[in-house]
């Protein structure tokens, strides 16, 4: 990947993004959180949406544009972001407040814990920027926020694979009644799952496809390339199954269970740190159990990263669709 | 229930607001006197306001708690709860005999505030939440066309939270003038007498877009008239710096050192008590 420029210019933002490059040739739907939520604004008088500075680049326009009394740009300001937002649903609001995922977590901790959480309010914080989606280095990159969010008491984390599961968790999201933290998938995000008759649960696994050989549990937009690595392995002759975790939290443990004990070996694989996210949870989950299964875990290095173009830094730290089939097969990825 | 309008200034009662200050603080000596310690100090220096506000200012119905368009009173200092509670028993919220429960095991009359304690509106505690939460408020309050407004007590410690000045910026941004930030300065803070100065505090929140008024927060008719200037609507959130004392109301424990939790002795419960009557006789 040494000809892929370092530079972010409009031409190559989309392959900077790690998206067509590195995922494939499925189709995308535009700044599919925005429009979604600017759906609800439509049906809901008490969807209100908030930013702090970041409203272009997480997706909520579509929002303000529609209901611009509604929508509250605070500035550069992320511990009160989410004050406001308690503030807003402690009046009855149900508020949709976006930043980057490093922000929200590193800078509003104490808030989302305290008057999110703790105050069982329903604030839902949209966090942009999950894992390696970014070359802007560790300041940006969101690498530890599951494992953050998930130790939060009350709160739900959802990390969604596509455009339709970022539509339908939207929904979702609103409708439960308490604090939410969902990862963003901004831009143009591709499809994986069809839209029809698409649900999306709260705490529910979603068993993509079986397989006798190998299981590989993801999460997030990582599930769109186990997917594309069990359909690799398959012509090969290897039976590989796919259970997406959209929920951190609430965590489906039983989906893990049933699952784990129809493989013979399983891969993890997550857009963030592989210890406090999804590869912990399921070795917790099959510990307890008493499922022993040979596990690889396909994630993050305990490091910060550098900054680079997104594709040349997700195949350096092995997210990649080729990375989940290497792991699949016992080989070292 | 619609809830009744402002009261008008003229009617304050000032003797009887009086009376509900010295009797609150009689409640705090009650509570504190269980664990033998508390934020008494704090709470004394508070008495006047929260005399004010629960009894005159305040837009409420003790029996109806969640009433929609109520003003809501946050006390951001989780700790000065030991206040809040003398107010709400003094309204009647609680029954009196249970004050004696203060900070004892599966009370809700906790040593800080949680929001599980009926008349809590936020948990306080962490400091520096409050004014953020009031600013989410009183943006939602207007959003639904709500005569409600929204009270934030903070300290002077809490002004050395950096999401104070966040939510500061926010609500002179958003014109909140159906906000009043009241903020009690009583000069101590957990390592003692303040530690980083905060002066000139009045010019601060005069600098944030605040209309800004500072007055001895234990000279009751002048908190009154202070909450009546702050109901102007005129775009511009409002600020009420108030000096406060520590131990009002008690000369024996405003001499004592300048103490952010104060330790009395089991035997000096009573001649406290004898004190705060006389002083209340002397000067009522």
């Amino acid at each position: 990947m040494a000809e892929t420029a370092r530079v972010f210019t409009k031409a190559n933002y989309t392959r900077a993004m790690g998206r067509d490059e590195v995922t494939g040739t499925r189709p995308t739907v535009d700044a599919p959180f925005g429009h979604a939520l600017a759906a609800l604004g439509a049906e809901r008088g008490d969807i209100v949406g908030l930013t702090a500075d970041l409203g272009k680049y997480t997706d909520i326009l579509p929002f303000r544009d529609a209901f611009p009394s509604r929508f509250f740009n605070v500035g550069m300001a992320e511990q009160n972001l989410i004050a406001a937002a308690a503030g807003l649903a402690r009046t009855g609001f149900t508020p949709f407040a976006t930043t980057y995922g490093v922000f929200a977590s590193r800078r509003a901790y104490d808030f989302i814990a305290i008057a999110c959480a703790h105050s069982a309010v329903p604030v839902k914080i949209i966090a942009g920027l999950p894992g390696l989606t970014t070359g802007y280095g560790g300041t940006h990159q969101a690498i530890e926020d599951l494992g953050i969010m998930r130790l939060v008491p009350g709160l739900v984390v959802i990390d969604p694979c596509d455009a339709t599961e970022i539509a339908a968790a939207t929904r979702a999201a609103a409708a439960h009644d308490g604090p939410v933290y969902m990862r963003l998938l901004r831009g143009k995000v591709p499809v994986v799952f069809a839209p029809d008759g698409f649900d999306f649960a709260i705490g529910k696994a979603r068993l993509v496809r079986g397989g006798s050989d190998v299981g590989i549990v993801s999460t997030g937009f990582m599930t769109e390339r186990a997917i594309d690595a069990a359909d690799a392995l398959a012509a090969k002759g290897i039976a590989a199954g796919v259970l997406h975790m959209p929920c951190l939290k609430p965590f489906d443990a039983e989906a893990v269970v049933n699952f784990a004990g129809k493989v013979k070996r399983l891969v993890t694989a997550e857009n963030h740190v592989v210890s406090g996210g999804l590869a912990t949870l399921v070795a917790e989950t099959l510990f307890e159990a008493g499922i022993t299964r040979p596990l690889t875990r396909i994630g993050l290095p305990d490091r910060f990263i550098e900054c680079g173009a997104v594709p040349t830094l997700q195949k350096r730290y092995r997210i990649t669709a080729d990375d989940i089939a290497a792991a699949a097969t016992g080989g070292n990825a | 229930m619609a809830l009744p309008a402002n009261h008008p200034p003229e009617t304050a009662d000032l003797a009887a607001l009086r009376a509900h200050a010295h009797a609150m603080r009689r409640h705090m000596l009650v509570m504190a006197r269980g664990p033998g310690q508390g934020y008494v100090g704090q709470g004394l220096g508070i008495a006047d306001t929260l005399a004010a506000l629960y009894f005159h200012e305040l837009r409420w119905d003790p029996t109806d708690l969640s009433a929609p368009d109520r003003d809501r009173f946050l006390l951001s200092t989780g700790h000065y709860s030991i206040a809040l509670w003398a107010a709400l028993a003094e309204a009647g919220v609680f029954p009196p005999e249970e004050l004696t429960s203060y900070g004892a095991d599966d009370s809700r009359l906790d040593m800080s505030t949680l929001d599980t304690t009926p008349g809590v509106e936020m948990i306080g505690g962490s400091l520096g939440h409050g004014l953020g939460q009031a600013v989410g408020m009183a943006l939602g309050l207007r959003l639904k066309g709500s005569p409600a407004r929204i009270f934030c007590e903070l300290s002077d410690g809490e002004m050395q939270e950096g999401s104070t000045w966040e939510a500061a910026m926010s609500a002179g941004h958003f014109a909140l003038d159906n906000l009043v930030a009241l903020i009690d300065c009583n000069g101590i803070q957990a390592d003692g007498p303040v530690v980083l100065n905060m002066e000139p505090v009045g010019e601060k929140w005069r600098a944030f877009g605040f209309a800004t008024q500072e007055i001895d927060g234990n000279d009751l008719p002048a908190v009154v008239d202070a909450l009546h200037a702050a109901r102007a609507r005129d775009g511009k959130p409002h600020a009420i710096v108030l000096r406060t004392h520590p131990g009002f109301g008690l000369p024996t424990l405003m001499a004592r050192e300048k103490a952010h939790f104060v330790r009395v002795d089991s035997g000096e419960w009573d001649a406290l008590m004898s004190e705060l009557d006389r002083e209340e006789a002397n000067h009522g």
